[in-house]
């Protein structure tokens, strides 16, 4: 079976108290360096038969109305191999 | 006739029975709706009430967004039906676009629980006529994701046509933009907030106000005089 990757990140304008917490922890456990951090959502989907353009169609069309709200967030939508 | 006034229950939601209960102290007949049932049973309005409606998975409302019954609410509420949406109900009704911007984690990530004072700002929705603009009421406040956001020249516009319907006073509890509790669609037919008005309609109960009792009363005197 296929798999394909959803990615679901809050927009970059939009504030995320979550990846800022993550951030402030950071240093405190000896992690530093890093500038930023934003959190997001990674859905991975399992297809039964072929990936082909309508299946990645509807994948897409699940994306844009489902698992992500577009009115604040962006998606990607990857196949893996 | 009596007006009917539906209460949605889906799996999860905890304020359907709180806001039945205003339904009736308010004077209408409360008709509770089920989240599988598509049938609306004869009601005049809807109020989705506040909770956790599938567990909040996903997103806040995004699942209940789809259920059977919501197909019928958005249909009707488009074509003028009054729907009030309360803490999870205005969550589901940015989910479902028929209110604009959506509702995020509290910018200090606490679980909020607390009376919270408010201003309406618009009076002459189907849900706040019996108030009068620029009014304070306090109401219970009680969410775990309650920012409300919106991009910049939709907030602009719903400033400019009135459609900020409530906005928080003493001190923002969530981060919402611009201090929004609440807002209408360009009808006044859809109102959503975060605040719990199904909580403060009898002096016996809670802090003993009951300031929240007016959104009822609005819809009942709407519905009778429409």
């Amino acid at each position: 079976m296929a798999r394909v990757v959803v990615d679901v990140m809050l927009k970059p304008e939009i504030l995320d108290p979550q990846g800022q917490a993550v951030q402030r922890a950071l240093p405190r456990l000896g992690f530093k360096g890093i500038a930023d951090v934003r959190q997001g959502k990674r859905f991975e989907l399992e297809v039964e038969g072929p990936v082909d353009d309508a299946a990645l169609a509807r994948i897409h069309e699940m994306a844009e109305t489902f698992l992500a709200n577009t009115v604040i967030e962006d998606f990607v939508v990857k196949v893996e191999s | 006739m009596t007006t009917r006034i539906g209460v949605v229950t889906f799996p999860g939601t905890l304020d359907d029975r709180d806001a039945l209960r205003a339904v009736r102290v308010a004077g209408a007949e409360p008709v509770p709706l089920w989240h599988r049932d598509k049938d609306l049973h004869q009601v005049d309005a809807v109020v989705l009430a506040g909770g956790f409606s599938y567990g909040d998975y996903l997103r806040a409302g995004a699942i209940s967004r789809f259920s059977p019954v919501m197909e019928t609410i958005i249909e009707q509420a488009k074509a003028g039906m009054p729907v009030l949406g309360i803490c999870n109900g205005f969550q589901i009704l940015t989910e479902a676009h028929l209110l604009p911007g959506a509702m995020l984690r509290n910018n200090h990530l606490h679980f909020i629980c607390r009376d919270q004072k408010l201003r309406v700002e618009n009076a002459q929705t189907s849900w706040t006529a019996d108030y009068s603009a620029g009014q304070e009421i306090s109401v219970p406040l009680k969410n775990m994701d309650g920012r409300y956001v919106a991009d910049e020249r939709t907030l602009d516009e719903l400033e400019a046509e009135g459609r900020v319907a409530f906005r928080y006073l003493d001190g923002n509890p969530n981060g919402s933009l611009r201090d929004i509790a609440g807002i209408t669609n360009a009808a006044g037919n859809v109102v959503g907030l975060m605040p719990h008005p199904e909580h403060a309609v009898e002096p016996l109960i809670g802090t003993g106000g009951t300031d929240g009792l007016g959104f009822f009363t609005s819809i009942l005197k709407k519905l009778v005089t429409a």
